[in-house]
């Protein structure tokens, strides 16, 4: 069974075992606006929580993904580079960004469930 | 959300009420965007038409005995010919430093009516109309004078339905071509009107009353063909018609010549030679700069923003000065300043994007036609 967290940074993260699937939220999507271009990082890349990994570039701006846990890139969703406004139309499905095996899952405790990051959008 | 002491346009509360998303910009609570999002919003005026609070703008009357005193006072800032101008007409100019550099762009226009023989009206950018107005205050003659208008509101409307949106509500708009104006009417509110904007497209820009812009805005938004556009679309527009932006694509240490805006030094001024930094521009006009500005096309899908730095074989030649996303051009698209001898069309280059090198070619602006009434 899967479990969705999300970070403060507005990244979500489908925890199945030792492995996640990334990609950032709904919320995350509306306030960049429009997606033109992701930068996703190289596969079997190895990562620690916090470092830049891909970037996303909306019509206005670019903005930095943080590695949300230390592990392994294991897949990108190469489907974006053509299709970036996947992203806006789907974030949290079709538009995720990454595939990655964690290090360490107790690096997923202090990361909010569904509830805590609706209520922590929510201002 | 961080929009507290900032001032508000005549046009902030509507904006707000359709939707905009207020972000600060040059001191004001402007709307970067409504529901629709910039694409969209773009992609709208290109086809239709746009509206855009620009009262943010900085409007003023220059006020001498006549026109020619007037427009002289004028040349002695700026290269543009305005001693020439006919009743009606406006000009794209440029307040240049006594060296020649470029401090900011803006429109000037002479007034139709005879009442104002004498007056020209300026526009200049948000971002620079204090010092603008301190500048060209303090370096006006005796008998001229600078006559800030801070409660007039500036509406544009932009995109090629815009004709067909201000035909039923203005007569007199239909007769006008590009960069022309008149003092005129629109649905019975008084405004003073010029066929011109900064998106590449026709469209006219609307001046009128701060107390009668909301009125003014409400009625043109019945218009089934118009929405109300941010500032997110205003600069894609803008950057895809190859129109530069002040302090980014130019200031007040480049020449027109280095920002290949010598289209704005008409034959006379040349030949006058009598405009600030005259001698050093002139020189330039002949003898070339070590930089031009020029469109610059990423060949990839990856924008290069402002700053970007342009390489070519691995040593630096330049610098992005805008960049994003072109959405009717359908690409990554930017303009900066690279090196002289690479200012030719077809010239491939590298950006540096987060350390890597993209492949780039110098695109001959603008990136999508430019689209004005001419008659």
């Amino acid at each position: 069974m899967s479990k969705l967290y999300f970070t403060e940074d507005h990244e979500w993260l489908n925890v199945d075992g030792d492995t996640a699937i990334v990609g950032i939220s709904t919320y995350a999507a509306g306030q960049l606006g429009d997606v033109v271009f992701i930068e996703l990082p190289d596969t079997s890349k190895t990562v620690a929580k916090g470092d830049d990994i891909a970037v996303v570039e909306s019509v206005k701006s670019a903005s930095e993904i943080y590695a949300p846990v230390s592990g392994t890139i294991t897949a990108a969703n190469d489907a974006l580079e053509d299709a970036p406004e996947t992203v806006n139309d789907d974030a949290q499905g079709a538009g995720w960004f990454f595939k990655m095996t964690i290090t360490d899952t107790s690096q997923l405790e202090g990361l909010m469930d569904e509830a805590a990051y609706a209520e922590f959008t929510k201002e | 959300m961080g929009n507290e002491g900032l001032k508000r346009t005549p046009l902030a509360s509507l904006m707000e009420e359709l939707g905009g998303k207020m972000v600060p910009f040059a001191g004001y609570a402007m709307p970067v965007q409504f529901v629709d999002g910039v694409l969209k919003e773009h992609k709208w005026t290109r086809e239709n038409c746009g509206l855009f609070d620009v009262s943010h703008m900085g409007q003023a009357f220059v006020v001498g005995p006549d026109h020619e005193t007037t427009a002289r006072a004028l040349e002695a800032l700026m290269p543009g010919n305005f001693v020439g101008l006919k009743p009606g007409q406006q000009r794209y100019s440029l307040l240049l430093t006594d060296e020649g550099g470029i401090m900011d762009d803006l429109m000037v226009t002479r007034s139709i009516h005879p009442h104002f023989e004498g007056w020209l009206m300026i526009v200049v950018n948000a971002a620079f109309k204090t010092e603008d107005f301190a500048q060209i205050a303090a370096r006006l003659p005796d008998g001229v004078r600078l006559q800030p208008e801070p409660n007039r509101a500036l509406i544009a409307l932009q995109g090629p339905k815009a004709a067909q949106v201000l035909e039923p509500l203005c007569a007199d708009s239909c007769d006008m071509v590009f960069m022309q104006s008149a003092a005129t009417a629109i649905g019975g509110i008084d405004c003073h009107i010029s066929r011109s904007g900064y998106t590449g497209e026709d469209g006219f820009e609307i001046s009128v009353k701060a107390e009668m812009a909301e009125d003014l805005a409400r009625l043109l938004l019945k218009s089934k063909l118009v929405k109300p556009i941010g500032l997110g679309a205003r600069d894609s527009l803008r950057l895809e018609a190859g129109l530069c932006l002040s302090g980014y694509d130019f200031d007040e240490s480049r020449t027109p010549v280095d920002a290949s805006l010598t289209w704005a030094i008409p034959k006379v001024r040349h030949e006058q030679a009598d405009f600030p930094g005259a001698a050093r521009i002139l020189r330039e006009l002949s003898e070339g700069t070590v930089q031009k500005r020029v469109g610059i096309k990423p060949l990839g899908r990856a924008p290069a923003r402002d700053g970007t730095h342009i390489h070519l074989d691995g040593v630096y030649v330049g610098e992005i000065t805008s960049g994003g996303f072109g959405p009717s051009f359908g690409g990554p698209i930017a303009m900066g300043y690279v090196r002289a001898d690479l200012a030719t069309p077809g010239t491939a280059l590298d950006l540096i994007v987060r350390g890597k090198a993209h492949p780039a070619e110098v695109f001959k602006l603008p990136f999508v036609p430019q689209n004005y009434y001419r008659g």
